[in-house]
């Protein structure tokens, strides 16, 4: 047998300040399939801020800092579809036209892979051994959706989760209305387009909303927070770990469930 | 048109706060989504054709001149004549001087975007002469003193109360207790109305789909029949398009046909796909005698050859705004000029300038769907950044947003600096959280906070908690 | 300078040099001489799949479609005239060939000739072909079938031959160049699949906006 993967984990900066379970959740998975799992210390964004708000100066900057910090692991995961999108799609662009950099770019652009595409296509996994009970539908993050393809993933690994009962929401691949610094910047709208998905998930059976970014949910569990709705929101990986004993995502007691037998 | 894009926060404001509207915009969100999905759906071969429509117009771009010149050479052989316009302006003074010579009083008008680019019908208007729009959408907003708010249906921002009030204002020859309940009794009331006026027109005004190269022949795709009895019973047929219209031979429009009314409408075709290649000949009884082609520059050509000459791909089917959640939110006037939702706020700064237009690249999610549906593989998002990129370069970009950009990304680039950042950050939201794990006022962010919760932090950071993971896993 | 020349000067300027402009000139008119046809959805091997797949696709745009001999055609126009309670009154183009179809020593028929002011109410035209992949019809101007026809009568009835029903649209710019001559064009070409609409009021779609209401085909066996 080859010696296991060794997968350098890019927890992102969200994850670092708002959410370490999913960081948590990431490792366990990542061991559980068998990697080698790394936490690189010189780790701090990805730069979207920066490359979204047209400032290509220091995207290059901290682009250059990532790579440097992950390039020498055989894979780089990220438990969001948006900034391992960044690191695998936007990266070239920010070196496009530098021939210095283009060979170490496209290197490691090849080896990033969000969370639960590397799990279902890198590691196949097609079975947990163990089982989580919960009531769940998924939304799909717009950049895992629209940059990387990532849809049938998530859906398969929850699906082979014994005690998962999954039900699609409606107009699961319209945007939450985050879009980073637009959701402060245009609040009103994005406030009108997250009413629009609150609706949808309201309007759905599930009891727990689960999705692959930690942007998107901050904000759809903030606007489900303030009206009141008593929908669990967490990462996916939270979910596919096992790990939903911990309070969800904008709260501070444990859920009361019941015990698998 | 006043360019209103600087104030778009207000009008979205405006837009949000209009019950009316966001009924309205309702129609959006569902009806086209689900149409051209199923037309898509039914098509294997869509993305294909895609494919071959950005490859047919990559190459027309990138032999443009030659293109145009061959398209001229055709109308002028076929007893048409063409007419070359930079600006808005001289397009305008095109129209009018062969309106002056005809002599026109009344000119009928099929739906162009290039029409309410240059602004014609007011100047129109200014010089005496009547436009009247016939597309019934346009219809409706020229009764209502509007503009249009969506490339393809110029009225989705009105409901049926709304046009039916509008035509009992308007109509006042017909009978006051006339039935209009049904929308199909407000259409054939238009019907009426305005089949007299094609009737009575001198000139007929119509924009363009595409420029055939090969045949010198100018198509115009509608539902309505309008832009044909424009074009056909009047005497005088003045085509308006921008430059980027010609594509080279009937196959190739054939090849775009294919993806545009999926597209726009979610039909296989549209009812009518017109080709008029030049004024009546001697044996024709009926058309008109005089075919004029206005090719309009207005800005395009010094896009070519930038990162924005892709957008020149676009062939107005509106399936990025009607997939747009921005759009569905907002609506298209919020947009503050011609052209709304993402193909707007890529094609605005470029025409208009970005200094006048820069929310409009601005508010967007980066949600990408625009991009995903565009039968033109048009990277709507990328080139939104490469508006940013212009403004963050020109300073154009508000100093508090830069000043905050530049030392967040200080920090990003010194892990051990960034480390004490964020456990001061995290501390900061840990207190605010308090006890309910949610922050309801957040000073930096309040409009967040004014609309919802911030989820507030866990007991630690991830890298504060691996650490001490990592040294208790050592110990064990 | 001229407009015309400055906006080429700057198109020039963008997409390649002035003296590489007479190379691209050649390879762009190898293009249209090539006119290559691209990616032809519908794979259609006979010509009763063509004809079948025609009538499904017209129907699925709202228009009626009836099949019969070149003897029947007279009476299938009354039948449908009669079916909507129009008049037997009909406005048709010089078209000889249409002319004798429509004639029948039955008189069924009042037919008038010529363009359309507007106070027809149905009127009969013949197509040049129909492409099968969407059920497009198209139709060319002419004394023979007078454009006017095709857009202000409120009943459009279309008299369609079974071997002129071809696969794609790209069929008829074929049978177009061999008619009018290699980029040459009629004055005006329609394509039309089914009757006018308009869904600018609440996105709800209504059959009979500024063309006709009704767009019957007969299609015409043998």
């Amino acid at each position: 047998m080859s010696s296991p993967p060794n997968v350098a984990v890019f927890v992102t900066c969200l994850v670092d300040l708002f959410r370490p379970s999913v960081g948590f959740a990431t490792v366990k998975l990542l061991e559980d399939a068998g990697c080698s799992v790394h936490v690189p210390i010189a780790q701090t964004c990805c730069g979207q801020p920066a490359w979204n708000s047209g400032d290509r100066k220091d995207t290059r900057e901290i682009a250059e800092a990532v790579i440097n910090a992950f390039e020498s692991f055989d894979y780089v995961v990220a438990p969001s579809g948006s900034c391992a999108g960044m690191l695998k799609k936007h990266y070239p662009e920010v070196f496009a036209g530098d021939e210095e950099w283009q060979g170490r770019v496209t290197a490691f652009a090849a080896k990033v892979y969000e969370l639960t595409e590397f799990l279902a296509d890198v590691m196949k996994i097609i079975k947990f051994d163990y089982a989580v009970k919960a009531d769940v539908t998924y939304h799909d993050a717009c950049a895992g959706l629209r940059e990387l393809g990532i849809s049938r993933q998530p859906r398969a690994l929850l699906d082979a989760l014994i005690g998962i009962k999954r039900t699609e929401l409606k107009d699961c691949e319209t945007c939450c209305g985050f879009g980073g610094t637009f959701s402060v910047k245009y609040s009103e709208i994005s406030n009108s387009i997250v009413s629009t998905k609150v609706e949808n998930i309201n309007a759905s059976s599930a009891k727990m909303l689960l999705s692959g970014d930690l942007g998107c949910l901050l904000n759809m569990a903030g606007k489900l927070g303030r009206d009141g709705s008593t929908v669990e929101v967490r990462h996916v990986a939270e979910v596919l770990a096992g790990m939903i004993d911990s309070p969800p995502i904008g709260d501070r007691k444990q859920p009361r469930r019941d015990k698998i037998s | 048109m006043e360019i209103r894009s600087h104030k778009f926060r207000q009008n979205a404001a405006d837009a949000l706060a209009n019950e009316q509207l966001q009924n309205a915009l309702a129609h959006v969100r569902s009806k086209f989504i689900q149409k051209r999905a199923k037309a898509v759906n039914n098509l294997k071969a869509f993305d294909t054709l895609r494919d071959n429509a950005t490859a047919i117009k990559n190459h027309t771009l990138e032999n443009l001149d030659v293109y145009l010149e061959i398209f001229e050479e055709k109308v002028i052989a076929q007893g048409g004549q063409v007419h070359w316009a930079a600006t808005a302006q001289e397009a305008r003074g095109q129209v009018l001087d062969i309106c002056r010579r005809v002599p026109a009083k009344t000119v009928t008008k099929g739906k162009s975007m290039i029409s309410e680019e240059i602004e014609l019908n007011e100047f129109l208007e200014q010089n005496d002469i009547t436009p009247v729009e016939t597309d019934l959408g346009e219809y409706i907003i020229q009764l209502r003193g509007e503009h249009p708010s969506h490339i393809i249906a110029p009225a989705v921002h009105v409901n049926m109360d709304q046009v039916r009030d509008d035509f009992r204002k308007h109509h006042t020859h017909l009978p006051e207790d006339r039935v209009l309940e049904e929308p199909k009794s407000l259409l054939l009331e238009a019907r009426g109305i305005l089949r007299e006026r094609f009737l009575k027109a001198d000139v007929g005004i119509t924009g363009a789909n595409f420029l055939v190269a090969e045949t010198g022949t100018s198509v115009i795709v509608t539902n309505e029949g309008n832009g044909d009895l424009t074009q056909t019973l009047p005497r005088v047929h003045i085509v308006l398009a921008s430059l980027e219209k010609v594509v080279p031979t009937l196959e190739d429009m054939s090849q775009i046909l294919r993806v545009l009314a999926r597209s726009a409408t979610g039909q296989e075709m549209s009812v009518y796909t017109t080709l008029s290649s030049g004024p009546k000949r001697p044996d024709d009884v009926d058309g008109p005698e005089e075919f004029h082609v206005i090719l309009l520059d207005n800005g395009r050509s010094s896009m070519l050859g930038t990162e924005f000459q892709d957008m020149l791909r676009c062939i107005r089917c509106g399936a990025c705004m009607n997939h747009c959640p921005v759009y569905h939110a907002v609506g298209g006037h919020a947009y503050g000029w011609v052209y709304p939702g993402p193909m707007g706020a890529v094609l605005s700064p470029s025409l208009a300038g970005v200094d006048k237009t820069g929310h409009l690249p601005n508010a967007s999610t980066f949600c990408g769907r625009c991009e995903s549906v565009c039968p033109m593989h048009i990277p709507l998002p990328k080139m939104m950044r490469h508006w940013r990129e212009r403004e963050f370069e020109q300073h154009l970009s508000p100093p508090s947003n830069r000043r905050n950009l530049k030392l967040w990304a200080w920090f990003a680039v010194r892990p051990g600096w960034y480390r004490l950042m964020t456990r001061f950050s995290h501390l900061g939201l840990r207190i605010l959280s308090g006890w309910s794990g949610s922050i309801r006022w957040l000073p930096f962010a309040r409009g967040w906070t004014r609309h919802r919760n911030m989820p507030g932090p866990e007991r630690q950071t991830f890298m504060q908690a691996w650490q001490r993971h990592l040294v208790e896993r050592r110990k064990s | 300078m001229s407009t015309r020349s400055e906006i080429l000067k700057k198109i020039r300027g963008a997409v390649g040099g002035p003296d590489e402009k007479n190379v691209r000139r050649v390879s762009v008119e190898q293009h249209i001489k090539r006119h290559p046809a691209g990616t032809l959805p519908s794979k259609i091997s006979s010509k009763a799949g063509a004809i079948k797949l025609f009538i499904k696709r017209a129907k699925s745009a709202d228009a009626t479609v009836e099949q019969c001999g070149t003897a029947n055609v007279a009476e299938q126009v009354a039948s449908f005239l009669r079916e909507h309670n129009l008049p037997a009154t009909c406005r048709t183009g010089t078209d000889y060939k249409l002319k004798r179809l429509v004639s029948s020593k039955a008189n069924l028929l009042e037919l008038s000739e010529g363009p359309s002011d507007g106070n027809d109410i149905t009127a009969i035209s013949c197509a040049l072909g129909g492409a099968a992949e969407t059920g497009t019809l198209i139709l060319v101007s002419g004394p023979e079938n007078p454009t006017t026809l095709n857009f202000l009568p409120e009943n459009h009835i279309v008299i369609l031959h079974e071997k002129d029903i071809v696969p794609h649209q790209e069929d008829l710019w074929k049978k177009i160049r061999k008619k009018y001559g290699s980029g040459e064009m009629p004055r005006t070409v329609n394509m039309i699949t089914g009757p006018s609409r308009s869904a600018d009021i609440e996105q709800t779609l209504i059959l009979g906006a500024h063309g006709p209401l009704r767009l019957h085909i007969i299609i015409v066996k043998g």
